[in-house]
């Protein structure tokens, strides 16, 4: 007979923060435990099953008022590409003037999803 | 966004002048102009409008005012945008030194020079400041290295410099819990972040994305005892606290680190308040206010941070619209009746704010509770009550109350407060 692991996690749904417990053979869920509501018992699978996270940072800017010119992802990523991502963008030097929505890094790390500029920065006066 | 200066201004005079151009500064300029009002003038300081939400550069914000989730620079853009369609003049690089209680603005910038501009009403929006480190009155040495949290942000995600590599954060609040992950993605060390009360005073989105997705641990009920360090930080003393909220020494430990972020807390910044004589609130810090916003002074209204410390930017959007709906319409030379009826904070409510309503219109309460309580009741004097699942400090509560609830009440004041189910 195989045994089950139990997995907690904190609910992020409400402040009431839920203890959600997530019994589970191996990659199978067996029982989601804990949960106050619904948006917890939906939380407790993706966040065991594929949890995914908004990336937000800031790439250099090349003579913009700015130094940094800040960048999101347009859709959530997997949570274990986040580092590496980060990591990434970090590399990257774009010029001013920069656009909001500008595509700074295009299918990050094959995720098929864009890295893209959160506001515009001007160039800086000479 | 633009960036440039405005030193001259378009008009001698303005229908309502509004100070600082944050979220509740532009907000209210966008009410305004539905109030009716033609010359609106925003002040600022800094060289672009938009307040603190260009630095805040994760997503959260918008849900409630636009619907789908925006990072802070997207919302501040979004707003710009709207207030220069409609034709609102902002002077940025522009500091208000005085506000006359005929609502004459006096407003200084190194090319406009001194200027006093005349107002039919004005807005207060100058937001707030963080607590430093003499608030709490840490022990220690000096040295360089302690940062508020929102100044390493600005630091950080503005202009280009990391703080630290080693870093103790105290303050659980959400700017802590932020910035730990921002300097975590950064390269930074985030040693851990400590809080002084028995629980977490952030959201639970941000406890588990912020500290949880990297083992940054969070220590409750324990505080930063001693800064020690000569030029640069060099270490920090915590320890638990005793139930005075004094640090118990003889427990404490100390970690090495070379930089200390204090997210501690905001201060509304009431400067000019103080000068005009508004009534202050002892409890909030800022002006008291009606319900339309005006504070005991006519015709000067306020919103956002300078009222209240808000938890969600979109709650002062909501807030600053009505101030600037309010100060327009008083700019026409309208007049909303007076209120009849006070708000008196009781159990378990620290303030309400506005803290008068009218028993004639529709309004919207907003309170902050001074303990966490589950299965609660909200209650509105006798008149109305409404059943809560759970209420913390760090989640500001609203109520909407409808002239329907006032209909058979003769009073004069209401006391509001949140109790436990079957605690009459």
């Amino acid at each position: 007979m195989a045994t089950t692991t139990v997995t907690t996690y904190l609910c992020i749904g409400c402040p009431l923060g839920c203890r959600l417990e997530v019994e589970h053979d191996g990659p199978d869920i067996v029982e989601v435990r804990g949960f106050g509501c619904k948006i917890g018992k939906r939380f407790a699978e993706q966040e065991h099953t594929a949890p995914t996270r908004m990336v937000t940072t800031t790439v250099r800017v090349k003579g913009g008022v700015w130094a940094r010119l800040p960048v999101k992802t347009e859709e959530p990523v997997p949570k274990d590409k986040v580092l590496e991502l980060t990591d990434l963008l970090h590399t990257i030097e774009v010029s001013a003037p920069v656009k909001m929505g500008t595509v700074i890094l295009e299918n990050a790390l094959g995720t098929g999803v864009n890295v893209i500029a959160t506001r515009d920065v001007e160039a800086r006066p000479a | 966004m633009t960036t440039a200066t405005m030193p001259v201004l378009k008009h001698e005079a303005y229908d309502v002048v509004i100070v600082g151009g944050g979220p509740a500064g532009l907000a209210a300029a966008l009410g305004a102009r539905e109030g009716g009002a033609e010359r609106i003038l925003v002040v600022d300081r800094e060289p672009e409008a938009g307040g603190i939400l260009w630095q805040c550069i994760h997503a959260g914000f918008g849900l409630h005012h636009f619907k789908e989730e925006l990072t802070g620079p997207e919302y501040a853009t979004r707003f710009l945008r709207m207030v220069e369609e409609a034709g609102i003049e902002i002077a940025t690089n522009s500091y208000v030194l005085d506000i006359a209680p005929d609502r004459t603005v006096t407003i200084m910038s190194g090319e406009g020079g001194l200027r006093e501009v005349p107002a039919k009403a004005v807005v207060l929006a100058m937001g707030a400041r963080e607590r430093t480190r003499g608030a709490i009155r840490t022990a220690g040495t000096r040295p360089a290295g302690v940062f508020t949290a929102g100044l390493a942000q600005k630091f950080t995600n503005m202009l280009g410099y990391l703080p630290g590599k080693r870093v103790v954060i105290l303050g659980s609040g959400d700017i802590g819990l932020i910035m730990a992950r921002r300097l975590t993605l950064e390269g930074a060390e985030v040693l851990g972040v400590f809080e002084i009360m028995p629980y977490a005073n952030g959201l639970n989105r941000n406890i588990v994305q912020c500290l949880h997705d990297f083992d940054i641990p969070l220590h409750l009920s324990t505080t930063v005892a001693e800064i020690h360090g000569r030029e640069r930080v060099e270490a920090v003393t915590v320890a638990p606290v005793d139930e005075n909220l004094r640090p118990i020494l003889d427990k404490g430990w100390r970690i090495e680190c070379d930089t200390l972020l204090l997210a501690i807390g905001l201060i509304p910044e009431n400067e000019l308040s103080q000068r005009l004589n508004l009534r202050l609130d002892p409890v909030t810090g800022g002006p008291v206010v009606n319900s339309a916003m005006e504070t005991s002074v006519d015709g000067i209204f306020a919103c956002g941070n300078v009222v209240h410390i808000h938890d969600l930017v979109d709650f002062v959007t909501q807030e600053a619209l009505l101030a600037g709906r309010c100060a327009g319409e008083f700019a026409r030379g309208q007049r909303r009746p007076k209120d009849n009826i006070k708000l008196v904070p009781g159990r378990n409510v620290r303030y309400t704010v506005p803290h008068s309503i009218s028993s004639e219109r529709e309004h919207t309460i907003y309170m902050r509770v001074r303990e966490p309580m589950e299965r609660c009741v909200l209650r509105l004097g006798e008149v109305y009550q409404k059943r809560l699942r759970y209420v913390v400090p760090g989640e500001m509560v609203t109520l909407k109350v409808k002239p329907e609830f006032l209909e058979n009440f003769h009073g004069d004041s209401l006391l509001v407060e949140v109790v436990e189910r079957g605690d009459a």
